[in-house]
């Protein structure tokens, strides 16, 4: 661990002796594998290392970046140069300044040791498990497309000219599968089951396969559903996309720049009374948990949506400064590539009451929704407004009933957050939209556009 | 094309990755570096720098495979990579062929971005800048990025192949919000091409007015109308349609796990005999060509759709070795960091005969799709799913009314089939394709196309 510190203390040093006013490093060092199987059998096998640093140069107002590979002395010194480089390209700007310094408190059981203990061989079988309960499930469950168990191991430093020093350790590990059921007909359906943890020990590989199967063979038979507009329950995967893309309405960039639906609100009602969002970036459970940001500023807990209301917005350094307020511990990266940015860590939306079956009941007849697809192009960040594919189940007298697929829903996202009626009580954590843990969530209304 | 490893260093590599068995090893060495920089409310910001290197080893034994990948380009960077990916296997060792060195030519560079200044780019951007706030008052937010990436590569493989290519691609965008009252609307715009900064010598700026144009029409807009019509489907970008609803069908990885509606449908009628279609790794300067795909193995031409029959899958090495067959040069990858598999490179629909104002003009009631955000398919199910960027209203016969938040939504085999028209103002356009967490660059391009009954979820009420 040492050795990361060392390295970004001296990449600091050099950004400055290339010309920078101020300087920061992060540097991360990423052991990896991942296990597909296929058929009963290992389809590929990846083990990787993986290490790099990125240097972020001021010069007064101006900000430039650089990255590489190379961490031997020369390689430092030449990505802190081209960093220094980039900055003098940059505008001015007042409110670009690094980060001092604050007290960081380490997030206990960052790292699960199981990720070292478990052999390749034990990994392996763990995603042959997840593919064969699948298969085992049902003779209409047909085959898996792919089962896949992934860890990986990371280490970050970070240190910066003005005091911030830091560093820790964190893991992962997931596994997931595409299973295939095909009805009568000879039309196939496809299931997603996957589960999350810091290490294999805390994966359920049977519950993965099963998910997968069971998701896979409810949607035999779907039709089309017919154009009304009705009460919807999304599930948590579908409930965790739409949580991320209000995660991202309320980071401060956009924010400021005018390029959020969320804009111009803070302190309105923006949401039913049975909705609430926080963002959490130290969650014991939380994937994105890290003791800091990815500028070095403690992580912390901040409430963004609750009794309805619009509470904070999330900042950055830099967006802080702006805003004449702190960070709220926001700063993300995509790793040493990326320059930071804000962005939520962990999105927690507050579980409710209801079981899922008394948000059925409460539904009475609509559409639970179990999948959604296109949000990357059916979603205007900046207004709002969207219509995204959808697949599902209808919702009868308070009960599932037959399929459906190949329909839309549409609304927009402020409109969608005042008509939540209920929140479920058993939240579960989602990798998509981020990281995301979230209950399943009824919508008293929503225009659904099928036949 | 000197090569990122020397000769008797990549048979080194590979007899070490085939010490402990297997039956194929190749080693893809690649050296990646790039600029990007972006202006936002009138202000240069974001600019960045990077260079990264290292190589990816697999070993293939029976249906498996075995891969590592490292940072770094040294014979030790390298030979760790191999026994890393050997270190699983068992068996007796296995000797690689004598490498033959094939020289391919690179993709032409006029003009190196690497040796434009990063001043000059940013002017560009400033006139990028300018020229969509000159659209008026209602313009109320632009940004624009420039990104400029080069990508070598070196492949050898135990089958004797030692190739490499040298890929430059450069590509502007421009993002616009336009306000009026309380009514918010974006236009997007990009340019790119696998070519030097030639690409951007002739008027960049235009993609800026076009982002504008885009995002003042929108400030029109009514909500889409819901439900099935005719679809009209523009030139262009409107590509990408025939790149999720079939192209993806046909990657020979899905076929083969017969997770694609495709599957058996080869020589099959699938759409109108008025429909050709193809994937092309060769057209020159497109954003989606390579001289050689990332095993090595020449970029083709492959017709995929002849006359309304399926005539092809795409193939990469393994899938091909699979089927009997050759690879029609599909092996992408992201990096040096990921396995190939089969990627679609430029996919399009041929140009037709009619003129986009006559497949216009046969609609009587419909939708009008200019251009996507983008889309998604299931490649087993054929469920896909299209946010429209740009959509109209088609009443008589002439488009009306601009429309926003419309989707298209629809099966792959029943939309393929419904294509009743094509048009003859054929042109490509970028997209960036992703699948298995690795992301492409891609052309996709066709002339207007009609289809006779498509799914828009809209928002109208």
């Amino acid at each position: 661990m040492t050795e990361l510190s060392t390295v970004a203390r001296r990449a600091v040093e050099a950004a400055t002796a290339a010309g920078a006013g101020d300087a920061e490093a992060y540097v991360s060092r990423e052991a990896g594998r991942q296990v597909r199987v296929h058929g009963g059998e290992v389809e590929s096998l990846t083990a990787a290392t993986q290490s790099g640093v990125g240097i972020r140069a001021w010069s007064g107002g101006r900000v430039g970046y650089a990255y590489g590979t190379d961490l031997s002395d020369t390689g430092v010194a030449a990505i802190a140069a081209s960093a220094a480089e980039a900055a003098a390209v940059a505008d001015e700007d007042e409110f670009a300044a690094p980060p001092q310094p604050a007290e960081i408190e380490a997030v206990p059981g960052l790292a699960d040791p199981s990720i070292a203990e478990w052999e390749t061989d034990r990994v392996a079988d763990l995603a042959l498990t997840v593919e064969r309960t699948a298969l085992e499930a049902d003779p209409r469950l047909v085959g898996v497309e792919v089962a896949v168990y992934a860890d990986s191991s990371d280490q970050v430093a970070i240190a910066s000219s003005t005091g911030v020093a830091g560093s820790y350790e964190a893991s992962s590990a997931y596994a997931y599968l595409s299973a295939l059921a095909e009805g009568e007909g000879g039309a196939r359906e496809t299931g997603l089951g996957f589960g999350l943890a810091r290490g294999p020990r805390g994966l359920d590989p049977e519950a993965i396969g099963a998910e997968g199967a069971r998701r896979a063979l409810s949607m035999i038979g779907a039709g089309k559903p017919a154009s009304r507009s009705c009460p919807v329950v999304l599930d948590e995967t579908v409930a965790a996309s739409f949580a991320g893309l209000i995660g991202g309405g309320l980071g401060a960039k956009a924010v400021q720049r005018g390029r959020s639906p969320f804009a111009g609100r803070l302190g309105e009602e923006v949401a039913s009374a049975a909705f609430a969002l926080h963002d959490d970036g130290r969650d014991p459970h939380g994937p994105a948990s890290a003791p800091f940001d990815a500028e070095g500023v403690p992580r912390r807990r901040t409430a963004l949506i609750e009794g309805g209301r619009l509470r904070s917005y999330l900042f950055d350094t830099y967006t802080a400064n702006r805003e004449g307020t702190a960070s709220t511990g926001s700063a993300a990266r995509q790793g040493y590539r990326s320059l930071p940015g804000v962005s939520p860590s962990n999105l927690m939306v507050a579980p409710g009451e209801l079981s899922l079956d008394g948000l059925l009941a409460e539904a009475g007849d609509g559409v639970y929704v179990t999948d959604v697809a296109g949000l990357h192009s059916g979603v205007n960040p900046v207004t709002g407004v969207f219509s995204v594919g959808a697949s599902g189940l209808v919702i009868r007298e308070g009960e599932l009933a037959e399929p459906v697929r190949e329909f839309t829903i549409a609304g927009d996202l402020v409109a969608m957050l005042s008509a939540v009626s209920a929140a479920g009580a058993e939240p579960r954590w989602v990798p998509f939209g981020g990281s995301v843990s979230t209950p399943p969530l009824l919508i008293a209304e929503m225009a659904i556009s099928g036949s | 094309m000197s090569g990122l490893i020397e000769e008797a260093v990549a048979e080194r590599v590979l007899t070490r990755a085939l010490a402990h068995g297997g039956r194929f090893a190749e080693v893809f060495a690649e050296r990646r570096q790039g600029q990007t920089l972006a202006i936002d409310e009138r202000r240069i910001e974001s600019v960045q720098a990077g260079a990264e290197e290292g190589a990816g080893v697999r070993v293939v034994d029976g249906n498996t495979t075995y891969f590592a990948h490292v940072d770094g380009l040294d014979p030790a960077d390298l030979e760790r990579a191999a026994d890393e990916a050997a270190a699983a296997l068992c068996g007796e060792r296995t000797e690689p062929r004598q490498l033959q060195a094939r020289e391919v030519a690179p993709l032409p560079i006029e003009h190196r971005p690497e040796e434009v200044p990063a001043e000059r780019k940013a002017e560009m951007l400033r006139e990028l800048d300018e020229r969509a706030r000159t659209k008026g008052g209602e313009i109320a937010q632009v940004n624009a990025s420039y990104a400029e990436a080069r990508r070598e590569v070196t492949v050898a493989n135990s089958e004797g192949l030692f190739s490499g290519d040298d890929r430059t691609r450069v590509r502007i965008g421009a993002q616009v919000v336009a306000r009026r009252d309380g009514t918010v609307e974006t236009g997007a715009e990009t340019l790119g091409a696998h070519l030097g900064f030639e690409l951007l010598e002739d008027d960049p700026g235009q993609i800026a007015e076009q982002a504008a144009t885009k995002a003042l029409t929108m400030l029109d807009a009514v909500p889409a109308p819901s439900g099935s019509m005719p679809v009209v489907v523009g030139g262009g970008f409107g590509g990408v349609l025939f790149h999720e609803m079939t192209g993806h069908g046909l990657e020979a990885d899905h076929i083969q796990k017969g997770a694609s509606v495709y599957v058996g449908k080869l020589g099959e009628r699938v759409a109108e005999p008025l429909l050709n279609a193809y994937d092309d790794g060769r057209l020159p300067s497109e954003w989606g060509s390579d001289a050689i795909d990332d095993e090595g193995q020449p970029t083709q031409k492959t017709q995929v759709i002849e006359g309304g029959r399926l005539t092809s899958y795409l193939y990469d090495h393994l899938t091909a070795e699979r089927d009997g067959v050759a690879s029609t040069g599909n092996g992408r990858r992201e990096s040096f960091r990921h396995l190939p598999i089969p990627r679609m490179t430029n996919t399009y629909i041929a140009p037709g005969d009619a003129t986009p104002e006559a497949i216009i003009a046969g609609v009587s009631r419909g939708f009008y799709a200019v251009s996507f955000g983008g889309g998604q398919v299931d490649p087993a199910t054929g469920d896909f799913v299209f946010g429209v960027s740009e959509g109209y209203l088609i009443e008589n016969g002439k488009v009306t009314s601009p429309c926003r938040g419309a989707t298209l939504i629809g099966n792959c085999l029943d939309a393929l089939a419904a294509i009743d028209a094509v048009g003859d103002d054929f042109f490509m356009k970028t997209g960036i394709c992703g699948k298995g967490g690795q992301k492409v660059p891609v052309g996709t391009g066709q002339g207007h196309v009609r289809v006779r009954a498509m799914t828009v979820g809209g928002t109208e009420r």
